[in-house]
């Protein structure tokens, strides 16, 4: 078995596993029984990945779910639909490899497949941006859509980006025009799009990809409008505080399901993703049939407002009392009730 | 006496400086933050905050965007009362919130929403102010600007946005990043029936608000010097290891790069909004070549 990148917070665990494993080579070299030792390391060690696994902190989920090893689009395409043909180009500029797109089969069903791309190797990293796309790659995959929904294709994106790339000749060329057409787009295709955030999910450049009917999380992936350790530095002047900005972000797929920004939650296996490609894609697959089925009889004007719904309700805020309109100090009355209400449509 | 005293270094008492320091006192005069030509506040306001010397377009805050904007100044405003809760509890938010309402007492949140006329034209008007919290969007901006865009699809009126924001409110986290999403559906639904929008970009209009509504105007206008764009000057540099020209962002770097239709001087903003709504103004009698 090829050395597993281990993090610090499993450390306890990978010294348990060495342990365990010299205590076996001791006894086969010199023909003694440590069984019932082994047994119990083993046992042991068990019961400490569960409550290690089971308890993971924001900040342990986002390390995991940057891990060099974690399965990427490409991976998950392979692993979930069959027949995929990439397709490349957005016909303006050029091919960004930040982004892969194509057609495939889901169950037999022809369906457009989009997600960012991180790079396997530094080489491959430094060809697809790290998974950042420019301008170009956002302008692809709406390339994408477009054909999509005038096939009438469902279309399915993987979100896996730090965030669109920030870079002289991503503004020159539009980047924040690029992000904002795709938001505006999205809402409007008649064909029912499912979006599934696998790795980390930063930004505008994530949610470039991110407005579907449907979305959903693999377990410890993470979503926000900026990245913890952009926050700690805006914060705190102090980027190595992204731990603590964790924490205090709700980037966990579980809290974004309480914030109903997200519809469901794809398991992993313990320790993440990257222990079992095939036990994830096999969940992820599940799930992403029963949201697709959930869909396909609906009208293209019951898709797209049914879209518009999900997203317009998404927000917290308050009316103060008229009272204390013209003396704005009024609401510092911190026992006044709190009238939080959530957009009605 | 030696010979070598002669050579001594004398020592010099300081004597302060004719020039009177540039400094100005407070409210009655403005130094520019661009050339340092200082201004009588009200020669100033008379100018439209921009600068006699250099062109420098200070930044305006929503009331006063609206005063030069609106005819007579006059806007029915939507939404007044609504104000920012923190959803995440996030760590110093609710204080903060307090602060930027206290130094800012004629605003609730960073945008101002409502109905008005230009040059007669009746319109919906969302104004972002930068000095409420930097202009940044959390849900409330987000709502507010979403319930203009639904109330000129519904009064079928057009619409005009001035944006400045600095971003997300991270401190609303993914709820922030949302709004980005709920805006731009809200248009994808407006312009979809044929509704006209008129985005304005001001000084400086970055991150999530540029990425969103921002860029989603059938025109879009910016103020001369405005910064506009999506990562920010320090991020880039960081990236890309290199040092950006001055001129980096700003409105007439980005119409040079094809972003943008029009960069229009502050004097010329109503006038030119006005024009633009006569041109989608249907008239009756007219006739083709009649």
């Amino acid at each position: 078995m090829a050395a597993e990148q281990m993090l610090p917070f499993e450390k306890p665990i990978s010294d348990l596993r060495e342990k365990i494993a010299t205590l076996k080579t001791l006894a086969e070299n010199n023909g003694m029984d440590f069984s019932e030792e082994i047994a119990r390391l083993e046992e042991k060690c068990k019961a400490m990945e569960e409550e290690l696994y089971n308890e993971m902190t924001p900040a342990q989920k986002m390390h995991i779910a940057r891990l060099h090893q974690r399965p990427t689009s490409l991976d998950f395409i392979q692993a979930v639909f069959t027949d995929f043909m990439e397709l490349h180009g957005d016909r303006l500029f050029a091919d960004d490899l930040a982004i892969v797109g194509g057609l495939a089969k889901l169950n037999g069903l022809p369906v457009t497949v989009i997600g960012h791309q991180r790079g396997k190797d530094t080489k491959d990293n430094i060809a697809r941006f790290f998974g950042s796309p420019h301008p170009e790659g956002f302008r692809k995959a709406l390339r994408l859509m477009q054909q999509a929904n005038k096939f009438n294709r469902p279309i399915i994106t993987f979100i896996d980006t730090k965030g669109a790339y920030p870079g002289n000749t991503a503004e020159e060329r539009g980047q924040s025009e690029a992000i904002a057409r795709n938001l505006r787009e999205m809402a409007g295709f008649g064909v029912p799009i499912v979006c599934i955030v696998i790795g980390e999910g930063g930004s505008g450049g994530a949610l470039a990809l991110g407005v579907g009917n449907r979305v959903l999380m693999l377990e410890n992936a993470i979503y926000s409008a900026i990245s913890p350790n952009g926050a700690a530095s805006i914060l705190w002047k102090d980027a190595t505080k992204a731990d603590i900005a964790a924490e205090a972000m709700k980037i966990t797929a579980k809290d974004l399901l309480e914030f109903e920004v997200i519809e469901d939650i794809v398991e992993e296996p313990q320790g993440g993703a990257h222990r079992d490609l095939a036990f994830t894609a096999e969940r992820l697959k599940e799930k992403l049939w029963k949201h697709l089925v959930e869909l396909l009889p609906m009208t293209p004007e019951q898709l797209i407002e049914d879209r518009y719904h999900k997203f317009r309700k998404i927000g917290q805020f308050r009316m103060a009392e008229a009272a204390s309109q013209e003396t704005p100090q009024a609401s510092q009355e911190s026992d006044a009730p709190e009238m939080t209400e959530s957009a009605k449509v | 006496m030696q010979i070598k005293d002669l050579f001594s270094k004398k020592k010099y008492a300081t004597i302060p400086s004719e020039r009177p320091k540039r400094d100005i006192p407070e409210g009655l005069m403005n130094k520019c933050s661009k050339c340092g030509t200082i201004q009588y506040s009200k020669e100033l306001d008379k100018n439209l905050k921009v600068c006699s010397s250099c062109g420098h377009h200070y930044r305006l805050s929503a009331w006063e965007r609206i005063g030069m904007t609106l005819d007579d100044g006059r806007l029915f405003e939507y939404d007044a009362e609504m104000e920012s809760v923190d959803p995440m509890e996030f760590p110093g938010y609710k204080g903060k919130l307090e602060q930027q309402r206290q130094k800012n007492p004629s605003l609730r949140e960073a945008v101002v929403t409502g109905e008005g006329t230009i040059n007669g034209h009746p319109v919906v008007v969302a104004v972002m102010s930068f000095d409420f919290f930097s202009g940044s969007m959390g849900s409330v901006v987000g709502e507010k600007i979403t319930r203009a865009i639904e109330a000129a699809h519904e009064k079928k009126l057009p619409l005009l946005i001035f944006s400045t924001s600095g971003g997300a409110r991270m401190q609303e986290s993914i709820l922030s990043l949302m709004q980005m999403a709920k805006t731009s559906a809200a248009l994808s639904m407006f312009q979809g029936a044929g509704g006209l929008f008129i985005s304005v970009f001001t000084d400086p209009t970055m991150g999530g608000v540029s990425a969103s509504f921002a860029s989603l105007g059938d025109y879009n206008l910016a103020e001369p010097g405005a910064l506009v764009g999506f990562a920010g000057r320090i991020v880039i540099e960081q990236t890309i290891r290199q040092k950006l020209p001055d001129n980096f962002q700003t409105a007439e770097f980005n119409m040079q790069h094809g972003q943008l239709d029009l960069v229009v001087h502050r004097k010329d903003m109503k006038v030119t909004i006005g024009k633009l709504l006569d041109m989608h103004t249907v008239r009756e009698g007219l006739s083709h070549g009649g």
